[in-house]
Parts: C-alpha cells; sequence; structure tokens
C-alpha cells in the first residue's frame, strides 16, 4: 500500500476540506460557542450536517448503516477538524465508542448506532482516573449485582462527558488494580442512576467531566464485549483514540503552521519583511521537517492499523508521540513568531496553542507514548 | 492486486534460489559492501555470486528499463523488491554512486548512446563512478567553482582541482563540473564524464578525524576530454549538476534504507543499558526514528509518481542527516568508556568511535544542513528573499 491517499481518500480529504472551512471555521464554531459560554461547547446543527454527509457513521460498518471506511479516511476528517479547530463529539463518539461498539452485541448496536450515524447522539469514553493517560491501571469496579452489576469509582478528563448520551467506561470486574485481565467495557446511559458528572470547561473550551460512579446499577446487556475479556477491545478503541487524536494533531499544526508562514510573508520590521530573516527562515524549515515526518507516521500507522498488522500498536505509539511533538513545536514557533499579537485573545494562533495543549494529552501524551515505544521494543 | 501478489511470489522464490545466506547477514564494516568496478576485490565468492544473479535479471537497479541493465520494474513493483529484500535482510547486491546519482541524471539529461553505454556498464557493476564537484574554494557556494575546460576543437583541455571526491583514488570514471565560460557564473558549467586513469588525473586521499580516508583531493593537469562525453548542453551542466544533487540528497538522507522497525534503544538494552535518563533519551529519538523511517517510505512512494515535491529531497537530506548524527551520539553514550577504543580486536577497530565521527560530515557532504533549510525555506515554504 503506497503511503498516500486514493483517488477516493483524495476525494473525501476535498469534501471534508471544503466543508469543515466553510461550516466548522474557527468564528462560526469555537468562537461562537466559546463566546456564548455554550454548556456543550460545540453546535449539534453541525453535528447533525455530518451526519447528512454520513461522516458520523464513517467507522461503523456498511452492514449497520455505516460508511465501513478505515482510519486513513477518519483521519483525513479529524486533519480538517484539527486545521480548523472544530469543536466536535466526532472523535469520542465516531472514532472511539464506535470503534468499542463495533464489538457489541446486535442488542447494543441497535440501540446505540442509529443515534450516532444520524447525528442525534452524542457519546464519550470514560477511562481516564487521574490527571494523565495510565489505561493500565483500572481502579473502577463492577461488582457483579442481581442479573447485572453495580458500578464505583470515578473517572476524569471525560471529553463532552456532560453532552454525552452515552459513555462508554472501562471497569474492573475481576483482579486487582493493574492487571491485564479482569476490564469490561459497558455503555453506560447518561440518565443511570448514581453517576454524577461535574462539568468543567478546559483551556481549549472544550467540556470534560469528572464522573463519579455510586453503585450505578447495570444491566448485564450493558457489557459491551466479553465480561472480564475487555481489555482487547478496550486496546482497539484506545488504538482508533490516539491515531484520531494524532491525525487531528496533524491538522491543528498544520493550520498554525500555514498562518505562522502567511503572517511571515506579511509582517515588515526593520524595512523588511521578517520572513527574509534566516533566523526564522530556518526555524520555519525545520518545522516544515517535522511536520512531514509527523504526517507520514501518521499515515503509516492508519494504514497498519486498517490493515489490522501487529505493527499497529508499535507505529501508533510512535504516531501519537511525534505528531505531539511536531504540533506542539508548531504551536509554539506560531505564536512566538506572530510576537506581540501572538498573545491577544483576537488572533486564532493562541488557539491553537490551547487545542495543542489538551490534544496532547488526550489518549497518552508524548513522553507516556515514547514509554510505549521503549517497552513494546523491548527495553 | 492478485498481480502483485503473483509477482511477490515470484520474487520471494527467486530470492530465495538466488541470494546466498552469506549475503542476509548485517554489513559490518566496509568490506562487506560491493561497490564493483575494476578495481573491486570480492571478500568471498557468495558476494559475486549474489551480484551475477542479480545483474543477469536486472536486479541491481530493479527500476530502470531494461534497455539499460534494469529489470523495468514499475513503482508498485519496486516497492515490492525492497520490501521482499527487507522481509530477508539481503544486502544490496551493489552499492554505487553510478546507480544512486549519475544513472538517474543521465537517464534525463544523457543521449540513447550514453544511457546504452554507461547505464549498462553501472548496471553490471563494471565501472564505479566518483563525483568531482566541490573544490577547496567551492563549498556550499558550489556555483563559484573554478576548474576549467579550455575547448580544444573535438576535446576539451580540464585544470583544475576538486575536494572531497569520495573514493577518487578507487574510482574508475568521474562526474564532473567544469567551468567552459568564465563569463556566466551560472550557465558557464558543463557536466562532463572521463576516465580517471586518463594522463593528468591524480589523487591524494584525505586524513579524516575518523582516522579513516573515504575522500580525497583530485587534481587536473590538462586532462583530454573527447567532446562525446559531455551530458546535456554546453554551459548547462548546472541543471544536470542541480538535477543529481537532488538524488545525492535523497541517498544521503538514507531513504528507502532498512524499514524493520528495528529501534536503537533495543540494541542498547542487549548491551547493558540501565540509566533512565539515558533510556529516555534513546526511546524519544525511536520515536523520531521510526517516524523517519515512515517518512523515507512515503518519500519513495511519492517520489515514483511523481507527488513528491521536487525540493523535497532536501527535507530528507536535512532530516535524515540530522538523526543519523543524534544515533551515532546516543551509541557512544550507551557504549560508554568500550565505545572509546580505537584499535582493539573487540571494538572491531574502533568501528564505533570511527562510525561516530564519521557521521559528523552527513550535514556537511552534498550540501549543508544550512543550505537544505535555506532551500526548503526558498523552494518549498515560498519565503521572501530566501
Amino acid at each position: 500500500m503506497p503511503l498516500y491517499h486514493t483517488e477516493d481518500q483524495a476525494m473525501l480529504a476535498d469534501t471534508a476540506r471544503g466543508f469543515l472551512a466553510d461550516e466548522g471555521n474557527i468564528a462560526k464554531q469555537l468562537r461562537h460557542f466559546r463566546d456564548i459560554n455554550c454548556k456543550d461547547g460545540f453546535g449539534h446543527a453541525l453535528w447533525k450536517q455530518m451526519a447528512e454527509l454520513g461522516l458520523t457513521g464513517i467507522l461503523v460498518d456498511e452492514a449497520d448503516g455505516g460508511l465501513g471506511m478505515g482510519h486513513v479516511e477518519a483521519g483525513i476528517v479529524l486533519e480538517e477538524i484539527g486545521r480548523n479547530l472544530t469543536p466536535s463529539p466526532f472523535l469520542t463518539s465516531s472514532v472511539m465508542a464506535a470503534t468499542a461498539l463495533g464489538g457489541a452485541s446486535a442488542d447494543l448496536k441497535g440501540r446505540y448506532l442509529p443515534g450516532l450515524i444520524a447525528g442525534d447522539s452524542v457519546f464519550s469514553v470514560a477511562i481516564d482516573e487521574g490527571p494523565k493517560h495510565r489505561p493500565e491501571r483500572i481502579a473502577t469496579r463492577a461488582e457483579r449485582s442481581g442479573n447485572g452489576f453495580k458500578l464505583s469509582g470515578s473517572k476524569a478528563f471525560v471529553v463532552q462527558g456532560g453532552s454525552a448520551d452515552m459513555l462508554v467506561v472501562a471497569a474492573r470486574t475481576a483482579g486487582d488494580d493493574s492487571d491485564n485481565d479482569g476490564i469490561t467495557l459497558f455503555a453506560v446511559p447518561k440518565e443511570a442512576a448514581g453517576m454524577s458528572l461535574d462539568v468543567v470547561r478546559l483551556v481549549d473550551s472544550a467540556q470534560a467531566a469528572h464522573v463519579k460512579f455510586d453503585n450505578v446499577q447495570l444491566d448485564a446487556d450493558a457489557v459491551i464485549g466479553d465480561v472480564d475479556g475487555g481489555r482487547e477491545l478496550l486496546n482497539r478503541m484506545l488504538n482508533a483514540g490516539r491515531i484520531g487524536a494524532a491525525a487531528e494533531s496533524v491538522g491543528v499544526a498544520l493550520g498554525s503552521f500555514e498562518m505562522t508562514t502567511t503572517y511571515l510573508k506579511q509582517r515588515k520590521q526593520f524595512g523588511k519583511l521578517i520572513g527574509e530573516f534566516q533566523a526564522l527562515q530556518h526555524r520555519a524549515a525545520h518545522l516544515y521537517s517535522e511536520l512531514e515526518i509527523a504526517r507520514a507516521a501518521v499515515i503509516k500507522a492508519q494504514q497498519l492499523l486498517d490493515g489490522g498488522s501487529e505493527k499497529a500498536e508499535l507505529m501508533v505509539s510512535v504516531a501519537k508521540a511525534k505528531a505531539g511533538k511536531a504540533a506542539s513545536l508548531a504551536v509554539k514557533e506560531g505564536v512566538q513568531m506572530h510576537g506581540g499579537i501572538g498573545m491577544t485573545d483576537e488572533y486564532d494562533i493562541g488557539l491553537y496553542m490551547k487545542r495543542d495543549r489538551a490534544l496532547a494529552e488526550f489518549m497518552g501524551d508524548m513522553y507516556y507514548h515514547a514509554e510505549r515505544v521503549a517497552q513494546l521494543s523491548g527495553y | 492486486m492478485p498481480d502483485l501478489d503473483a509477482f511477490r511470489t515470484e520474487i520471494r522464490a527467486w530470492l530465495e534460489a538466488n541470494c546466498p545466506p552469506e549475503m542476509r547477514e548485517p554489513v559490518r564494516d566496509e568490506d562487506d559492501v560491493c561497490w564493483g568496478g575494476r578495481k573491486f576485490k570480492f571478500k568471498n565468492p557468495a558476494q559475486k555470486a549474489w551480484l551475477d544473479a542479480c545483474v543477469a535479471k536486472g536486479y541491481t537497479v530493479p527500476d530502470w528499463p531494461v534497455a539499460y541493465g534494469g529489470a523495468g520494474l514499475d513503482p508498485a513493483q519496486a516497492k515490492v523488491w525492497r520490501e521482499e529484500m527487507n522481509r530477508i535482510s539481503a544486502r544490496p547486491p551493489l552499492s554505487s554512486f553510478g546507480i544512486w546519482m549519475l544513472g538517474p541524471a543521465l537517464l534525463k539529461f544523457g543521449t540513447e548512446e550514453q544511457k546504452v553505454h554507461y547505464l549498462g556498464q553501472v548496471a553490471r557493476g563494471e565501472i564505479r563512478w566518483c563525483q568531482g564537484y566541490s573544490e577547496p574554494g567551492s563549498g556550499s557556494d558550489l556555483v563559484s567553482l573554478q576548474t576549467y575546460g579550455e575547448d580544444k576543437g573535438d576535446h576539451w583541455e580540464v585544470s583544475g582541482s576538486k575536494i572531497w571526491t569520495s573514493y577518487a583514488d578507487k574510482a574508475d570514471w568521474i562526474f564532473c563540473l567544469v567551468r567552459t565560460d568564465k563569463t556566466n557564473k551560472y550557465q558557464g558549467i558543463s557536466f562532463l564524464l572521463f576516465d580517471m586513469a586518463s594522463e593528468g588525473v591524480s589523487t591524494k586521499p584525505i586524513l579524516l578525524i575518523s582516522g579513516n580516508s573515504p575522500f580525497c583531493e583530485t587534481f587536473f593537469d590538462s586532462v583530454k576530454v573527447p567532446k562525446h562525453q559531455l551530458v546535456g548542453e554546453l554551459n548547462r551542466g548546472w541543471d544536470v549538476a542541480k538535477y543529481l544533487l537532488g538524488h545525492e540528497r535523497e541517498m544521503i538522507s538514507g531513504a528507502g534504507g532498512n524499514d524493520r522497525l528495528n529501534t536503537i534503544g533495543g540494541f542498547c538494552k542487549r548491551n547493558g543499558l540501565e540509566d533512565p535518563l539515558l533510556r529516555a533519551e534513546l526511546a524519544m529519538f525511536d520515536v523520531d526514528a521510526l517516524a523517519y523511517s515512515a517518512m523515507g517510505e512515503k518519500f519513495l512512494d511519492e517520489i515514483k509518481v511523481g507527488k513528491a515535491h521536487p525540493a523535497q529531497p532536501n527535507t530528507m537530506k536535512y532530516a535524515g542527516t540530522e538523526l543519523n548524527k543524534r544515533r551515532h551520539e546516543l551509541l557512544m553514550a550507551a557504549g560508554g568508556s568500550a565505545a572509546l577504543e580505537w584499535e582493539s580486536e573487540s571494538s572491531n577497530g574502533g568501528g564505533k568511535a570511527r562510525s561516530w565521527l564519521r557521521t559528523k560530515a552527513n550535514s556537511i557532504e552534498g550540501g549543508t544542513s544550512e543550505v537544505m533549510l535555506n532551500v526548503i525555506s526558498k523552494r518549498i515554504l515560498d519565503l521572501p528573499g530566501a
């Protein structure tokens, strides 16, 4: 498989680029919903429009009413979401929750997928339990109770949790907190008794929830996949989220970089365009090189995931770490090269820096994934 | 793609039958590399058998046309070839500046006679080439070169000197930039080919900080070069030179090298890695290196179908060489005092230290990193005044 988009993928990219530039741009979405202090932090109308284009079901099997596409295609949409800083439940709902639901019973699929595909439902994922991503350790417990389970514990950084109709929750049904086995995924509806959400606004204006489960009674049919054997499905969902976040990071980086190089060609100081100064040229060229490498790592990992390769796991971590590293450089250089106006709320470049920071943490930062690269490589 | 699957099966079977086991071992030192040429001594019969087998099928240059000694593979087939070579860790049958640099330039700028004659020799490993570009006063500012070819009717008489000529003392022929018009800086250079055995050519190896001498000074004293050995148009050698530099930069970048996802940290662990901060640096390096190997693969895929930016080899060269320098810094740190040994048997004659020092040239030869960044600024980012 060559590492560039097929004709169909290039067409999808054109569609996604045009649509998100028109409808998902910063003025219409991010700034608008931020400035009206929207409780969801994103627009349901845009979510509905994405559904009309089929995008909400992009990873859902055709048999279940979706487009049946892969991570390359989901990444194409996410890159444009990143470029426009579009607030959207796409990553948590259509990428992560949809991947988990791909391993669910026909009953659960029937309960949740039509709403997702129609753009009527929003889903979120509850995995992290502390301020850092550590899915190896899961302490939230689900004890067997009657014909189902009782869920207790707490989750953090549940992005768009406050708007979600259903949370995919990773819980422990057996073993110790750090055991690999004994994990079960649950589909927990928003009205579940005993679940409480503390919704907070993040630096990038997204809404995320701290979620508490106090003996939340769940029926047995809330289980996604196998009881105690959910680690594999959890990993599949994590890989989908990680490579999706990496693709979005690349979009954030490219959006920031395009703004910055445009500025270098407009701003004059000392009687010259600042882009004429070699000190800035070399930094911009270095940044370009880093972004090209990050893009390559991301498409490579997407293809490996779509092909079911055993190398996918390693390359997903490489891609998440590299995209995070490159995007971080892009937004920092972006603000610095804009000078004083880069510090103002009026200019968009600072919004890129904020979004990058949140995406970097989502599903593991570069340190977490570099550590994983070391472990997967046997050191 | 059933055709491609059939092709893969065919290649796999052919490699199984024809690539000797010795040629599936990692390359340990310079001796293990088959450079070909009139003066080349094969290290062992397996090296020769492997070259002969590949020459017979055109596999030394799989994507060149059959008429010029290649196998005529299309981009998808060539990728299968690389993947199958990597799968069994096969060594390249032939390494040569003729393949990496001169060949692409001749394919683009050569006459039909030149292609048939010179490319065939390159493909068969008969002639080893060196490159006459840099001069003592013309490094990064290559276009200021002074070596002069005086028009003598049916030939040029070339005088001057070149520096950093890789393996000039081992090469049979040289592709050389020669000034043929002193009044025009850019459009006064011609691209000439000539035999290093010609009267008036002499070479002198340069001892480097690594203790090795891969580069030479090369002197020309009234060397006679027949006119039919001009490539491209008279005085338009700079176009050929720039095109070829793209391929040189691609070569130095290491793109298309092994993509087997070997990590430096895994290597160091086997040698007793304990320091947690060093381990962390190795992990960050491995992220960059594995990402770069994806970039190499992507670049080759794109360049074969014309999707790569024409200036992208400069990006590859910049990133690849900076990465390689970092790799060797880390290998030295992980090796500790054992890596300092310069002559001992256990250090394979100071292999680590010498390789580390050698890599410092990576970001200088073929255009410095700073020149690469200038080119990216100008040609890719279109920054003003660059």
